[in-house]
C-alpha cells in the first residue's frame, strides 16, 4: 500500500485515486486532501509553490477585472482607477453585438436570435423524436424566416443593406449559413472520396486536399481578389456572399473528412444487407449508412463548427465588419483611446461562452455515444 | 444500355468530368476577358522588377531595389522562420501543459484544464491581437525598458537581444561549426566494428558550441543611446506576439493529443515499469512517452500544418511574412492579383506536402513492426 500512496499521475501511474475506506466526512475529506495535494513530499512542495504562484497572479488579476474597475458613466472621465474600464464596453455594445444595424430595428436581430435558439432546441436535445424532420426545418424554414427578418423590404419591414451588418451578429450568421452549406457539401465529397468511380474519386479527394491544404486567410483573399476577375463582366456579387461561397467551400472539405470518419465506421454488413432488400445506391446511402455515420459524427460536426466559429473573426482581415472589426473600430474612436485589453478580453469572453458550451454539448454527447462501450453511465 | 446502375454511373462519372472541365473552361474565359479589359497581360515577369518598398525585419539582406523576387525569399523565410519557432514552443509548452494534466496534484490538473479549455475556446487570431496591442504594445518606452536577466531588454519595440559579433578573421570556425551541427545525426548512424556511435555523437554539438565560441570577437550588449537603443539584436514586437499566440493557441490542442496519447498507453505498461523499480520520471520519460509519441506522430502532423498554416495570421499585425508582403504590398504595387495569389498558394501547398512527408516518414520510422 505504501508504495502506491507514493505521489505518481494518475494515468502516469495507475489510479490510486479511488476513495480507501476511511468513514466519515471529516476524514474523508482530509484523506482527498491529503491525496491531491499532499501525497508526498515532492507532491506537497509542488502544491505549495503553485498556491505562492497563484497568490501572485490572482490578487492583481481580481483587482484589474472586478475591485478597480469601473462599469457607470457614459464617457472616458468615468474611468480614472487603475482597473478595466467596462464603461467602454457597455457604451458600445449595440456596435458589438449589430454592427451598423439601425438602432430601432434592432429587434429583429434579436427575434432572429431566438427563432434560431428555438429551432436549434429540438435537433439538439437528446429525446427528440423526429430529429432530421428538425434538421430539415432547420435548414429551410429557419433560414426563409431569418432573411425576411433581417433583410426586410416587405411587410413594412424596412430594408437594410447587408453592408450595415456586423459585430457578433455577423459571426453567427456566417458561422450558420457556412455550416448550412458545407455539410450537404461535406457528404457528396466523403461520399465521392469513397467511391469506386475513379474520376469521382480523384476529383473529391483533389478538391478536398487543396482547400485543407491552404491557410483560410488564403481563402478570404482568394474570394476578395480572384472571385470578381472569374466572373463575365457587369456581373457583381456581394462582398459578403462571395466570402460566404468560398467558406463554404472550404468547411467542407473539413466537413467531407469528419463525415468520411464516420463512414467508415459503419460495418461492411450494413450497406451489403441494404444492397440485398433491392435498394438502390443512393437508397442506400441515404436510409442506411447516412443515419448510422452521421449519429456516430455529431460531436465531430459539433467540434468543426466551434471551430468554424472562432474562424469567423478572420473575415475582419478582408474588410468585413464582424465583431472583432466593430472592436478594433470603436478602439480607434479618439474618444475611447487605450482600452485595446477590455475589448480584445471581452470578445475572447464571448467566444469562450458560446463556443465552450459547443464543446461541452459535444464532449457530452460523444460519452453518450460510447456508453454501449466503455459500460459508463 | 442506360438502364443498368452500373453503366449509368460510369457515364455520370464522365458527365461530372465534363462539367467540372466546362466550368475551368469558363472561368478561364472570364478571366482572359478581365484583363484584356484592364489591359493587363498574365505572367510573372514582374518579379525582376524592383521593389520600392522596405520590409522592416528580414534574415537575408533587403534593400529597396531589391526585385519581388527576393521579396518573395524574405517574406518566404520570415514565415519559416516563425513557424519552426512556433512548433519547438507549442511542442514543449504542449508536452508540459498534456502531463501537468495528467498529475496527482489537484492544482496543478486543474489549472491546465483551465488553461487547455480557455485557449481552445477562443479565436487564435484575437488572441494574437490581444498579445500585439493589449500586451506588447502597452510596454514602456526604449527609456524605461524592463531589464530581463541576461542584458536582455523589453520594450515597445520589441525584444532587445546580446548579439555576437564575429571576428571576420575567424570566419571559417563558424562554418566548421555548422558543419559540425550538420554532420551529428549522421554520426550518430554510423558503426564502428558493428557498433552504433550513438549517444558519444552528442559531442559534435557540444564541439560546435566551443567552434562557434571561439570565432565570437566580442558581445554587443543593448543599451540606451539618446532616444533609441544601440547594440544587440532586436526581436520585433510583431514576431513576439505571432510566435505567442500561435505557440499558446496550439499547445493547447497538443497537450489534449500528449494527454490522449498517454491515458492509450495500456496499464499494464505503468504496473511493468513500476515492477522493476522505475521512479516516477523513469517510468514516463523511459517507458510511458517513448510509447505514446507512436500514437502522437499522426495527430502531431496536421497541428503542424495548422501551426505554418496559421502563420499567415502574422498579416493581421502587419508582421512581414508571405501574405502581408505578398497578397499585401506586391499586390497593391504590381495589381498582379492572379499571379500573387496563385504564388502564395502554391509555396503554402508545397509547404504542407514537405511537413507532411517529413512526418510520414517520421512515422514510419517509429511505428511499431508487427511480426
Amino acid at each position: 500500500m505504501t508504495v502506491q500512496r507514493e505521489g505518481y499521475a494518475p494515468g502516469i501511474g495507475y489510479d490510486d485515486r479511488a476513495p480507501d475506506r476511511v468513514e466519515g466526512l471529516v476524514p474523508r475529506a482530509l484523506d482527498w486532501l491529503r491525496r491531491n495535494f499532499f501525497g508526498s513530499l515532492g507532491n506537497s512542495a509542488l502544491t505549495l509553490a503553485v498556491l505562492g504562484l497563484l497568490f501572485l497572479v490572482l490578487p492583481p488579476l481580481l483587482r484589474w477585472v472586478v475591485t478597480d474597475a469601473t462599469i457607470s458613466g457614459a464617457t472616458k472621465a468615468a474611468c480614472e482607477g487603475e482597473g478595466a474600464c467596462w464603461t467602454f464596453i457597455r457604451m458600445r455594445l449595440p456596435l458589438f453585438f449589430y454592427g451598423h444595424y439601425p438602432p430601432e430595428e434592432t429587434w429583429r436581430v434579436v427575434l432572429t436570435g431566438l427563432l434560431l435558439a428555438a429551432f436549434s432546441v429540438p435537433v439538439l436535445r437528446d429525446s427528440t423524436r423526429r430529429r432530421g424532420f428538425w434538421v430539415l426545418m432547420l435548414l429551410t424554414v429557419f433560414p426563409a424566416l431569418a432573411t425576411l427578418l433581417l433583410v426586410g423590404g416587405v411587410l413594412g419591414l424596412p430594408y437594410v443593406d447587408t453592408t450595415k451588418w456586423g459585430g457578433l451578429m455577423l459571426d453567427v450568421l456566417v458561422a450558420f449559413v457556412v455550416v448550412a452549406g458545407s455539410l450537404p457539401l461535406g457528404i457528396l465529397l466523403a461520399l465521392g472520396r469513397r467511391s469506386e468511380l475513379m474520376i469521382v474519386k480523384t476529383i473529391s479527394i483533389c478538391f478536398i486536399e487543396f482547400w485543407r491544404a491552404v491557410p483560410l486567410l488564403a481563402v478570404l483573399i482568394i474570394s476578395a481578389l480572384m472571385i470578381p476577375l472569374f466572373l463575365p463582366d457587369g456581373v457583381h456579387i456581394d462582398r459578403l456572399i462571395r466570402a460566404l461561397v468560398a467558406l463554404v467551400l472550404f468547411n467542407g472539405a473539413y466537413m467531407a473528412e469528419t463525415v468520411r470518419g464516420g463512414l467508415q465506421g459503419v460495418p461492411m454488413g450494413q450497406e451489403e444487407a441494404a444492397y440485398s432488400v433491392g435498394l438502390r445506391w443512393w437508397q442506400v446511402q441515404a436510409f442506411v449508412v447516412l443515419p448510422q455515420a452521421l449519429r456516430h459524427v455529431m460531436p465531430g460536426i459539433v467540434n468543426n463548427v466551434v471551430d468554424l466559429f472562432k474562424d469567423t473573426t478572420l473575415v475582419t482581415i478582408i474588410g468585413l465588419f464582424d465583431v472583432l472589426g466593430a472592436i478594433n473600430q470603436a478602439l480607434k474612436d479618439p474618444a475611447w483611446l487605450g482600452f485595446a485589453r477590455e475589448g480584445y478580453v471581452f470578445t475572447m469572453v464571448m467566444f469562450f461562452v458560446c463556443c465552450f458550451a459547443m464543446s461541452s454539448y459535444a464532449r457530452r454527447m460523444e460519452r453518450r455515444l460510447n456508453r454501449h462501450k466503455t459500460g459508463r453511465k | 444500355m442506360i438502364r443498368r446502375p452500373s453503366r449509368r454511373a460510369y457515364l455520370g462519372q464522365w458527365l461530372l468530368l465534363l462539367a467540372v472541365a466546362a466550368g475551368g473552361w469558363i472561368i478561364v474565359g472570364n478571366v482572359g476577358e478581365n484583363l484584356a479589359r484592364k489591359n493587363l497581360h498574365f505572367g510573372f515577369g514582374f518579379l525582376e522588377q524592383e521593389s520600392h518598398f522596405d520590409i522592416p525585419f528580414h534574415l537575408i539582406s533587403w534593400t529597396v531595389f531589391n526585385t519581388y523576387a527576393r521579396a518573395l525569399l524574405v517574406s518566404l523565410l520570415n514565415t519559416v522562420l516563425v513557424s519552426v519557432l512556433a512548433i519547438v514552443t507549442a511542442t514543449l509548452l504542449g508536452l508540459l501543459v498534456g502531463i501537468m494534466r495528467l498529475s496527482v496534484n489537484w492544482l496543478v490538473r486543474n489549472i491546465a484544464l483551465a488553461y487547455i479549455e480557455f485557449v481552445r475556446n477562443t479565436p487564435q487570431l484575437v488572441q494574437i491581437i490581444f498579445w500585439y496591442v493589449g500586451v506588447l504594445q502597452a510596454l514602456p518606452s526604449p527609456r524605461q525598458s524592463i531589464a530581463l536577466p541576461g542584458g536582455i531588454l523589453l520594450n515597445i519595440r520589441g525584444l532587445y537581444i546580446p548579439d555576437a559579433v564575429m571576428d571576420p578573421d575567424l570566419d571559417w570556425l563558424s562554418w566548421l561549426a555548422l558543419a559540425c551541427l550538420a554532420a551529428t545525426p549522421f554520426v550518430w548512424r554510423l558503426r564502428i566494428g558493428g557498433e552504433r556511435i550513438g549517444r558519444k555523437a552528442l559531442l559534435l554539438p557540444v564541439l560546435a558550441l566551443a567552434f562557434f565560441a571561439a570565432g565570437v570577437d566580442h558581445l554587443t550588449y543593448p543599451e540606451l543611446k539618446g532616444f533609441n537603443l544601440a547594440g544587440g539584436t532586436q526581436v520585433p514586437p510583431e514576431l513576439v506576439a505571432l510566435w505567442m499566440g500561435i505557440s499558446i493557441y496550439a499547445s493547447a490542442f497538443i497537450a489534449e493529443i500528449v494527454r490522449g496519447s498517454i491515458e492509450a498507453i495500456p496499464r499494464g505498461q505503468h504496473e511493468a515499469a513500476l515492477a522493476i523499480g522505475l521512479h516516477s520520471w523513469q517510468r514516463l520519460g523511459l517507458v510511458i512517452l517513448p510509447q505514446a509519441l507512436r500514437i502522437m506522430v499522426p495527430q502531431m502532423t496536421s497541428q503542424y500544418l495548422n501551426i505554418i498554416k496559421s502563420s499567415s495570421l502574422g498579416a493581421a499585425i502587419a508582421y512581414p511574412e508571405l501574405f502581408a508582403i505578398f497578397t499585401g504590398t506586391v499586390l497593391n504595387q504590381a495589381g498582379k492579383e492572379i499571379e500573387t495569389i496563385s504564388i502564395v498558394v502554391a509555396i503554402f501547398l508545397t509547404l504542407n506536402l514537405l511537413t507532411s512527408l517529413t512526418m510520414n516518414w517520421y512515422n514510419r520510422r517509429v511505428a511499431l513492426v508487427e511480426r
